[in-house]
This record gives structure tokens, C-alpha cells and sequence, in this order.
């Protein structure tokens, strides 16, 4: 039978398509979202280290699973091999209801003034394709929010004199500082710095109908047990469901775009619980499937007009991923710096995110979430036993005197740094899944160099005995905080979709998550996702009472 | 006062089979002997390596832990894909222990068998099995599946007791319900 024609289907619940079912559903269309994970409860993985998000050796509790994901990463030799979800290469972004925004740290950065307007303030560097977002801070400031208020945010950004101008303040007072931030906060002004305490969406006070934070130990990586923690899964969708005109479908999995003969989209072939192929017809189309799924739709959407995938005329779709590279440092103390105080990360600095000598931008330099147990065992100075009596005695005498602070680089997008489709290589629908590629830039190396020497400093100014930097590597970022992939832009030459996530030359064919992103800030990217699907669905909303994108 | 009364009679036969239940309970932890993955030799060999990653001093190493059960569990479940590199590195270790010191390793002194897993971890190690298979490799998974057995959660097989977490001091099950923060 066939299934009843919608106004718009969005693709993936998470931080974009959450929102954009919401606010189209609102509006009186008819929305179809789907989602290729299900509901996740917190007792389904409760606090297992192993089976988290933040650690996956046994699996991701959150998803999508070993068994019918893969995909492929190309090593800088030019090998190629096949990675499991649970796997770092894989890039993993989760597969639920609410996706990353169940089991995030949660930070509610807004993008300062210059993260829209890289290359203008600093040049691309030679190897990067370092652009200005077609929007500036301004035009998302509204969507911020927005997003900050219907989703909640705890946070006072007064105390930080680099945030950039808003119109009202954050609705939930900021969490207080844990032994940690009262260790470092003093430091940081000793040293000239502006620390502030970290803008979170994560209930300080009672909000949306969710109680308040509870301060466990488990935060980052897992599923709130007391539903503190705010994510679409408990905000936006429920509401979308509420308005009667969205129905949710778990368990989907889209694997290709309906285009008709004049390259419009018509809907969305997918694959439901039951593994049978479905067809759904729209009237527009919406993607939000994380800047590593997103583009491998559109690219395994191909027709006459498309032949190298939909939007794809210019090769862009799936250049330039970015995550983050995290750089910062970790102090040993004498006292016992750990209170068993949940989320861990409280404070932040700002001081380091431009205008530093010599380099491209900078990142936030914060506290880190509680490190748990198993994880912690990576966590050691250069050249120190990895196993043996050196290595337990470590563990025990400081488990809860180690420091770290760290923060997110701004990276140098790079062309070739990229997301494609494998041309033999299938997950378990017979789709064929993502081929990961390409590099960091150098100059992200610099930065991190840089921003850790500022972390080392801060940590010994608060008392650190010893310290040792943590560095990344120069492979290809991505990781949950993948970005970049879809860009928005003017030209539609170097570009994907136009400034309110439109895809080129296809009208009714939207792009609503990180892969619109030009640049990836300083910053966790999941309130700047919000507020441009935000942004996107405005436009969609305008755009829906003239033409119902009719051609 | 409620009208049908728990009989007597019938609670003490209920507190005795949940008495005798509970009893059986430190039996299974002898069933440790019955592996799914691993022969008895290999098993042997997998408590001695563990417990050189995790020894025992003033606290209990991954023996105790329960890290080898952990181990044989995964590697019939998520870690499948390894079972081919145990089966071989196992017998690699053993080569290894062979032509250092002439005996098994579980039963080579303490710091004969520490310097067998240093050899491997430096990736120096000779013989037929490593021809085909780096010793470092496997040392690194070893090493890296005792620590998740130690420190990870005990509902996969380890960290008995949860010795790791009263090593560290962590309440488990958790404490919570307050709020945690002092009042700055």
C-alpha cells in the first residue's frame, strides 16, 4: 500500500531534524521524520562505561550498531579498510531519537562575531578552503535564542566579556563551580584571564517540565537518568508529535532521494523496521542526518540530471569535513581536586579564541567532563608505565588529583579532507556506505600548540606539580562534532545549499544540520546546528505560505 | 491488620530456598572453569599475563577481578573478530616464553614473566607465530581488554566485587539525589 502523501519529510531526529519537524509541524504541514534509531531509555545501558558514548569498546549504546553498519576510512597510504561504529575511525554520530543530544557534555556555545566571517578576518592559509559564512552572527542571533530558550540553557554570559551582543540572557542561571572550577577561576584571573562558568543545556533549575540537574558522576556519554539533561528527544519532538501533524517513524533508514525528471525532489525511499522498502512522497524534503550521512544520501541519489549525486554539480557535496581538534593539558595536583560532582566541565575561557598572534583563530579553553575509570587509564604523562604495578599505583594516587583542561581548535577546512560513497563496499540494506578521507590542516597543529601551552600554564598557576600536554594527531577529523560537508554559500560554484540551507538548483530540498556549517568555531557546534535549523525552517515556513514550493 | 496472613509455615520453606539460592551464588564464581572461548591451557596463560598488567599489591589484581572471564565473555560476543588473535598470539607468548627461559609462561618466575611481555610489548619478540603477526599488536589488545575488564562496568564479566571502583574510592551503585555542591 501506498503511504499517504506528506508536505515534508525530515531526515534524522536529531539536534537539526528534531527541531525542523517541530517547527514545520507547527506550522500546520504535515511532516514525516524518520529516523534510522529508536527510542533510548536510560536503564537500556544505564552508567557502563564500556557501552557509552564517550567509550565504545563494546558497542555504542546509543547506536547504530556493529552488526549492519560499516564504513570505509582511507588511510594516508592510500589503503583503504572497512570500520565498525564502535570503532574512533568510523566517525561515529549516534543513531536514536534526539541522536547526540541524548548522551552529549551538553556546552551551549553561540559562534562569536568572527567564527561567520574566517577568511575576511584572517585569509585562507595555503591548502585550506578558509571562507566567510554567507550569514553573519546577526542573522542567527534571533534562532540562538530561540534554541536557547525552547530547548533551555543554564548559562550567564555577562560574566564572560567575550561573548558576543544578545537581546535577552540565557533563561536558567549557570551551574555552579565544582573543586575544580574553584581551583582554576582564581588562577585564571591571576594570570589576567576572564573565566566564566560554561553555558549548558542541562536544567540548573527545574525547566521545560524536567527536573533539575542532580550532579552524578555520569554525564557526557550518557543518557541522563533524571531527564536533566535537555536534547530534542525531550524537547522539540515530543512537541512536533503534540501538534498532531508529524508522525515519527523509528527504526528507518533513508537510503536514497526521490528526483523527478526536472532534478526536484519527490520524497524519500527507505527501508523500515521490518527491512521492507518503502516509498514516501513530499512535497519538500529535509536533511539532517549528521555531516557524514547527509552527504552520502544525496550522493547515493543520483538521476539523469544528477549524475554524480544530487546538488553535487560542482563536486562539493562531502568536501571539507571538520570536527575538532583538542588541544589542552592535564595537572596533577597534591590535594584531591575530584568531588564526585557531575557534569565535571563548569568553566571556561574565551581569552584565546582570536586574535592571537601568528594564527588562524584559536577555541574555548575549558574544564573536562569526570574522566571515568577505563578511560582514565590513557590518561598519563609522556614515557609513564601503560601496565604493571607503575601503572595501578598511578591510577590509584591520582585518579582524583588529575586535571584537565581543554578545548575545541577552530580547524582549517580542507578540500580533500572528505566524505564519498564507497563504490564496493554495502552496509546491511545494501546501501553503499560512507568512504572517509583526506587530513587535518597543518595549521590546526599550530593552534593546538599553542592553546595547550595556555592550558599547562593555567593548570600550574593553580597549583599543578606536573603537567603534560594533550595534543592531537593530523588524520582526519570529523568525530561527533563533524561539520562542514554541505557548505552554505553565495556562489553556487563553491558551495551546496544557499544561505538558508536550500540546496542548490534544487528548490524543495533542504540541508538542516552541521553540514551547512562554513566554519566549525571555536566551540561544540550543537546550539549553532539548533539555531540554524531554526533559521532553515523559518525560511521553509515563509517560503510554504507563497509558492508550497509548487513548481 | 491484613486479613490473609503470610503463613508461617510457608515463609520459612521461601527464606530457605532464597537462603539456599543465595548459597549457590559463590559456586557459580567457580564456574569460571568453564569457558566459552578459551581452552584451559589458554585460560592459564590469560590469568598470568592479566594479573602481570593488573597485579595484586594492597589491592586485588585482574585475577581476582575476574579480567580473563571478561575476556573469554567478549570474545564470544562483541569482540569476536579477535578470537583469531588470541588463539594465535597465546601460542605466540608461549613460543616466546619457550625460547627465553625454556619453560610455559604461567609458570616462569614473576619478573621472567614480565620481561616475556616486554619483549612483546617492544615488539622484539621471535618466533614461527610472530612471522605472520606483530607481538606488539597483540600485547596492545591484551592490555587494553584487561584494563576495560578491570575499570569497565561489572555487568560484562569483570571487575569483580567492583574491585576497581572501591580501588579508587568510587561509591557503586552511586549516591545520588542530592546536590553534591558545596555552598560557594
Amino acid at each position: 500500500m501506498a503511504l499517504k502523501h506528506v508536505n515534508a519529510v525530515v531526515v534524522g531526529a536529531g539536534a537539526g531534524g528534531g527541531i525542523a519537524a517541530k517547527e514545520l509541524s507547527e506550522a500546520g504541514l504535515s511532516v514525516v521524520l524518520l529516523e534510522r534509531g529508536g527510542w533510548s531509555h536510560f536503564w537500556d545501558y544505564a552508567h557502563d562505561e564500556l557501552i557509552s558514548q564517550r567509550t565504545t569498546p563494546l558497542g555504542n549504546a546509543f547506536g547504530p550498531d556493529d552488526e549492519k553498519y560499516r564504513r570505509v576510512v582511507v588511510d594516508r597510504d592510500g589503503s583503504s579498510r572497512v570500520v565498525l561504529p564502535s570503532e574512533g575511525a568510523y566517525c561515529n554520530n549516534a543513531a536514536c531519537v534526539g541522536s547526540g543530544t541524548v548522551s552529549y557534555g551538553a556546552m551551549a556555545w553561540r559562534f562569536m562575531q568572527k567564527d561567520f566571517m574566517m577568511r575576511s578576518t584572517y585569509s585562507a592559509p595555503d591548502g585550506s578552503t578558509l571562507e566567510d559564512w554567507p550569514i553573519r552572527y546577526e542573522d542567527l542571533e534571533p534562532f540562538y535564542e530561540k534554541a536557547e530558550w525552547e530547548i533551555g540553557v543554564a548559562g550567564d554570559d555577562t560574566q564572560n566579556p567575550f561573548a558576543p551582543p544578545r537581546r535577552r540572557p540565557q533563561p536558567m542561571p549557570p551551574f555552579r563551580y565544582n573543586t575544580e572550577g574553584r581551583l582554576l577561576d582564581p588562577a585564571a584571573r591571576r594570570l589576567g584571564w576572564h573565566p566564566f562558568p560554561i553555558p549548558m543545556l542541562r536544567n540548573s533549575v527545574p525547566y521545560g517540565g524536567r527536573p533539575a540537574c542532580i550532579h552524578c558522576r555520569f554525564c557526557v556519554g550518557f543518557a541522563c537518568e533524571v531527564n536533566a539533561k535537555c536534547g530534542t528527544h525531550n524537547t522539540a519532538i515530543p512537541a512536533a508529535i503534540a501538534t498532531g501533524n508529524c508522525e515519527l517513524r523509528t527504526q528507518c533508514v533513508a537510503s536514497e532521494i526521490i528526483l523527478d525528471e526536472k532534478g526536484r525532489a519527490g520524497g524519500i525511499v527507505y527501508f523500515d523496521e521490518t527491512d521492507r522498502r518503502q516509498t514516501q512522497t513530499s512535497d519538500i524534503v529535509v536533511l539532517a542526518c549528521s555531516a557524514t550521512e547527509t552527504p552520502r544520501l544525496m550522493l547515493n541519489s543520483r538521476s539523469r540530471l544528477f549524475p554524480g549525486g544530487v546538488g553535487n554539480r560542482n563536486d562539493w557535496v562531502g568536501r571539507n569535513l571538520q570536527g575538532h581538534a583538542y588541544a589542552g593539558a592535564f595537572g596533577l595536583f597534591e590535594a584531591e581536586t575530584y568531588d564526585d560532582a557531575g557534569p565535571g566541565a563548569c568553566l571556561a575561557i574565551c581569552d584565546f579564541n582570536h586574535g592571537n598572534a601568528g594564527l588562524r583563530g584559536g577555541g574555548a579553553i575549558c574544564n573536562e567532563f569526570i574522566r571515568t575509570p577505563y578511560l582514565f587509564t590513557s590518561r598519563r604523562p609522556p614515557g609513564s608505565p601503560a601496565w604493571g604495578r607503575g601503572h595501578k599505583d598511578f591510577q590509584r594516587r591520582n585518579f582524583k588529583r588529575c586535571v584537565a583542561v581543554h578545548g575545541p581548535v577552530q580547524e582549517m577546512p580542507v578540500f580533500d579532507a572528505r566524505v564519498q560513497v564507497d563504490p564496493a563496499v554495502k552496509d546491511y540494506w545494501g546501501i553503499p556506505v560512507v568512504r572517509l578521507s583526506g587530513s587535518r590542516h597543518p595549521h590546526d597543529l599550530e593552534i593546538s600548540r599553542f592553546l595547550a601551552d595556555k592550558a599547562a600554564l593555567w593548570l600550574k598557576e593553580a597549583g599543578a606539580t606536573e603537567t603534560w600536554p594533550k595534543l592531537p594527531g593530523s588524520g582526519l577529523s570529523g568525530g561527533q562534532h563533524q561539520a562542514g560537508t554541505c557548505r552554505m554559500g553565495n556562489d553556487s560554484k563553491v558551495s551546496v545549499t544557499n544561505s538558508y540551507g536550500q540546496v542548490h538548483d534544487v528548490e524543495n530540498l533542504f540541508v538542516a544540520d552541521a553540514s551547512l556549517h562554513v566554519t566549525n568555531g571555536g566551540f561544540n557546534p550543537v546550539l549553532t546546528i539548533m539555531a540554524l535549523a531554526y533559521r532553515v525552517s523559518d525560511y521553509i515556513k515563509r517560503e510554504w505560505k507563497g509558492t508550497r514550493f509548487r513548481a | 491488620m491484613r486479613k490473609a496472613r503470610y503463613p508461617r509455615r510457608k515463609f520459612i520453606r521461601d527464606v530457605a530456598a532464597v537462603a539456599g539460592g543465595l548459597s549457590v551464588l559463590p559456586a557459580c564464581n567457580k564456574s569460571r572453569g568453564r569457558w566459552r572461548f578459551f581452552t584451559e591451557e589458554e585460560a592459564n596463560t590469560v590469568y598470568a599475563i592479566c594479573e602481570q598488567i593488573i597485579p595484586t599489591d594492597q589491592d586485588p589484581g585482574a585475577a581476582y577481578a575476574g579480567v580473563p572471564n571478561f575476556i573469554d565473555k567478549q570474545l564470544v560476543g562483541p569482540y569476536k573478530r579477535f578470537q583469531q588473535a588470541y588463539r594465535k598470539g597465546l601460542a605466540g607468548v608461549q613460543e616466546t616464553s619457550l625460547a627465553q627461559f625454556g619453560a610455559r609462561f604461567e609458570s616462569l618466575k614473576w619478573d621472567q614473566q614480565t620481561e616475556v611481555l616486554k619483549i612483546l610489548e617492544a615488539g622484539k619478540a621471535r618466533g614461527r607465530t610472530w612471522e605472520t603477526g606483530s607481538p606488539k599488536v597483540f600485547f596492545e589488545l591484551i592490555r587494553d581488554h584487561t584494563m576495560q575488564g578491570f575499570y569497565g562496568s561489572p555487568r560484562h564479566g569483570g571487575n569483580w566485587d567492583y574491585v576497581s571502583y572501591r580501588m579508587l574510592g568510587l561509591d557503586y551503585p552511586q549516591v545520588i539525589g542530592q546536590n553534591r555542591y558545596k555552598k560557594a
